[in-house]
């Protein structure tokens, strides 16, 4: 009956086609919607910046840009995520779909927890690396972030090795978010990525059962 | 015959103990950083840069009645360099120059010295650095010697020599006019 009742009230919110700045306890608001995408499409792009820049040449045009705009990048991505991680606590969260179980759930709450918790630690140790002498990081020449914690031996090459596994840990946990969002899409054709694509789609949803709910 | 056969002795060992004590072995003071090990290349052929191995050890003998016999050994730890920038010296740490993981010293050991009579010599040896050994000429200026104040003796050098990063197998492109490095050793040891 619950479900019945959700799912009447998703299709009902679905069909005023309003999407508000706010989250609603059927899809994510806008500003968490940009922010999710604005966050997924930084990720992923300086995943790529950083394996591409750290193998060029000396002579390369990009040797001395390609870590400036990565370390500007950096910084703000965490004023960013900090922003996102506010607007979450002030927010209600939208309610999962009806048919996705609860062991899903707590997976998919773990997943978000370490996406969350990876992105931080990325920029930290990035961070360590940057400032390990004592320099401060230059956000596009507009302003720098001061070291804090330098002079610990070797300290840029350890917060280097911590950065580097951190990113193959966190594009992996990215290509399982990924995944999981387009298995919901096309396979269990339920509401889970429209939730955050802020948008109907033109596939249709299937209003049966999944089998995890039946067990 | 008998204080003659003592005597003989009595001077064979003072002369041996003495000669000891004339080649005396130093200590290259890195306990109190009176001792560098420097390096300088040349930044896209516009200035140079400078930059050093925090942590090494080493000792020489020395005898100014034979200077001939002088020898000094060094063992470097690669991974202390120091160019006095975090993101450069990680870099110079990693497989593109010093692999410090994969060849964590360097060393230096002599195979003759030779007094040019002028305060200056040359002095021969074999470098390992990068898992290459290579032997390398240092030209030395012997800078001085004698007591210090806190009741010890010193003796001090400076070599210097170039030696190109490919005879090291670091092969890393810096530009055509940073293909060889200038390495400053400067070095003051204490008579043991």
């Amino acid at each position: 009956m619950n479900q019945i009742l959700s799912n009447t009230a998703s299709v009902a919110a679905r069909s005023k086609g309003f999407v508000g700045i706010r989250n609603t306890e059927q899809r994510y608001g806008l500003l968490a919607i940009f922010l999710h995408w604005l966050v997924a499409l930084v990720v992923i792009g300086m995943f790529s910046l950083g394996v591409w820049m750290t193998g060029l040449t000396y002579y390369d045009e990009w040797y001395k840009r390609g870590p400036d705009i990565h370390k500007s990048i950096g910084i703000l991505l965490f004023l960013v995520m900090l922003v996102r991680v506010i607007w979450r606590i002030l927010n209600v969260k939208p309610k999962h779909d009806p048919r996705v179980g609860s062991l899903q759930i707590r997976v998919a709450h773990g997943v978000h927890l370490l996406l969350y918790g990876l992105i931080f630690a990325m920029i930290v140790s990035g961070y360590l690396i940057s400032t390990a002498d004592g320099r401060p990081v230059e956000v596009f020449g507009l302003f720098s972030v001061p070291a804090t914690i330098t002079g610990i031996a070797n300290m840029e090459d350890v917060a280097g090795e911590v950065h580097w596994y951190l990113a193959l840990l966190l594009i992996s946990l990215v290509a399982l978010h990924t995944i999981a969002a387009l298995k919901h899409h096309f396979i269990n054709r339920d509401r889970t990525l429209e939730k955050m694509l802020g948008v109907r789609t033109q596939i249709k949803t299937k209003f049966h059962q999944p089998k995890e709910r039946i067990q | 015959m008998m204080i003659n056969k003592m005597t003989v002795v009595a001077l064979a060992t003072t002369f041996l103990l003495s000669t000891q004590a004339l080649a005396a072995k130093y200590v290259i003071d890195t306990k109190e950083a009176h001792a560098f090990i420097q390096f300088r290349i040349q930044h896209l052929g516009y200035s140079w840069l400078t930059g050093r191995f925090n942590t090494f050890s080493g000792s020489f003998e020395y005898d100014e009645k034979n200077p001939a016999n002088a020898s000094v050994a060094v063992e470097i730890d690669t991974a202390s360099v120091d160019y006095n920038h975090a993101e450069r010296d990680k870099h110079l740490r990693g497989d593109d120059f010093l692999d410090v993981e994969k060849y964590p010293t360097a060393k230096f050991v002599s195979t003759s010295f030779k007094e040019k009579g002028d305060g200056t010599a040359v002095l021969e040896g074999n470098l390992t650095l990068h898992g290459v050994t290579k032997p390398v000429t240092i030209d030395v200026e012997h800078v001085g010697h004698g007591e210090d104040p806190w009741g010890g003796y010193r003796r001090g050098f400076e070599g210097r020599t170039r030696i190109a990063l490919a005879d090291f197998d670091i092969n890393y492109n810096l530009g055509p006019k940073s293909k060889e490095l200038e390495l400053i050793l400067s070095v003051e040891g204490i008579r043991q």
